[in-house]
């Protein structure tokens, strides 16, 4: 299997780039910080939803507006599509699962990378959780597939 | 009269101000535009998780990420450099600007001439619920990136359905946790 990086070599540059403004994002918004997110779940500071649905429309114009400029990527040559996932019984169970951990813990994955980066070294209870919890679904889930259940891509 | 009462309205929804929770949200949007023009991938944060975990174990719900763990290494390493930035910068006091806000919360200590932040929510809480995301993330087919931010972008009814389902879960439990008392 190729790695999808050696397509160009400003391929890894450009995520890293694109990582570093996400990242520098989440720290000035203060979502880097569980307490905020907290606050935002139980009523005490709605600022968390200028941060996703501004982030969101942004991504949105890019996604809908690029298409009608070019239809490939420069560094991979990929087709542009939008980012779509198959509505099916897991998408509510795993966000269920998932509510319940943000709800528990005010973190999410990328905010929890970026918590690193302000210093909260903490944070790396969080991060080790989550890589246990991917674990397991992995390991139950590749069980299930031996079994006969097909693979769905996610991120 | 209707000018004050809007005001105050504001004030309390978000007794912090806007305008860093604004400019936050639309840098987050632009690095996931920037990889998105270059490479046509809308990236989210939480198949690093699984992607990573394909160095260590060759089961197969890790291995179909082998072609873009080195990829999504990259962009976590781009994600907490880029937040070091801001601790570097803004939160360290080098910079400042009337569209940033200083914390409020945690504690932010000094370490050799840098402020670093610390969370106050106890280590049982981000374990526990980290677990629950690390599960609930990948078997929901993504984060509030993936979901919140790619997919909503993308005008997906899939990410409609999950960010849907995850906030209210996420403000049930909050709530739920805030009014047993554990705090913080």
């Amino acid at each position: 299997m190729t790695a999808e990086h050696e397509q160009h070599p400003l391929f890894l540059p450009l995520v890293f780039v694109g990582g570093l403004i996400f990242g520098f994002g989440l720290g000035f918004s203060h979502m880097a910080q569980p307490e905020i997110v907290l606050n935002f779940l139980q009523f005490e500071d709605f600022g968390l939803l200028f941060v996703m649905f501004g982030a969101a429309v942004v991504t949105g114009i890019t996604v809908f507006g690029i298409k009608r400029v070019r239809s490939e990527a420069p560094l991979t040559g990929a087709v542009y599509t939008r980012r779509l996932k198959q509505l099916d019984r897991n998408v509510i169970l795993g966000g269920g699962i998932f509510g319940v951990g943000w709800g528990l813990s005010g973190i999410c994955p990328g905010a929890a990378y970026a918590s690193l980066g302000i210093g909260n070294v903490v944070i790396l209870y969080g991060i080790a959780g989550m890589f246990v919890g991917a674990y397991l679904q992995g390991y139950w889930r590749s069980a299930g597939e031996e079994s006969g259940t097909s693979p769905t891509a996610a991120d | 009269m209707i000018t004050t009462l809007h005001v105050a309205m504001v004030a309390e929804l978000f007794p912090t101000g806007i305008s860093h929770y604004a400019i936050g949200g639309l840098l987050v949007g632009l690095g996931v535009a920037v990889i998105y023009l270059g490479t046509a991938i809308p990236a989210g944060a939480s198949t690093f998780l699984e992607s990573t975990l394909s160095y260590v174990s060759d089961r197969s719900r890790f291995q179909q990420y082998r072609a873009s763990r080195d990829w999504r290494v990259v962009f976590t390493l781009g994600i907490v450099a880029g937040a070091a930035v801001y601790a570097l910068t803004f939160q360290s006091g080098f910079v400042s600007s009337s569209l940033h806000q200083p914390a409020t919360t945690g504690e932010l200590r000094e370490v050799g001439g840098l402020t670093i932040w610390l969370t106050e929510v106890q280590p049982w809480r981000l374990f526990l619920g980290g677990i629950l995301v690390g599960i609930g993330t990948r078997l929901g087919k993504g984060c509030t990136s993936g979901h919140g931010v790619c997919g909503v972008g993308s005008a997906s009814s899939a990410s409609f359905v999950g960010v849907a389902t995850f906030l209210l879960v996420a403000i049930g439990v909050a709530q739920l946790v805030q009014a047993v008392g554990v705090n913080p």
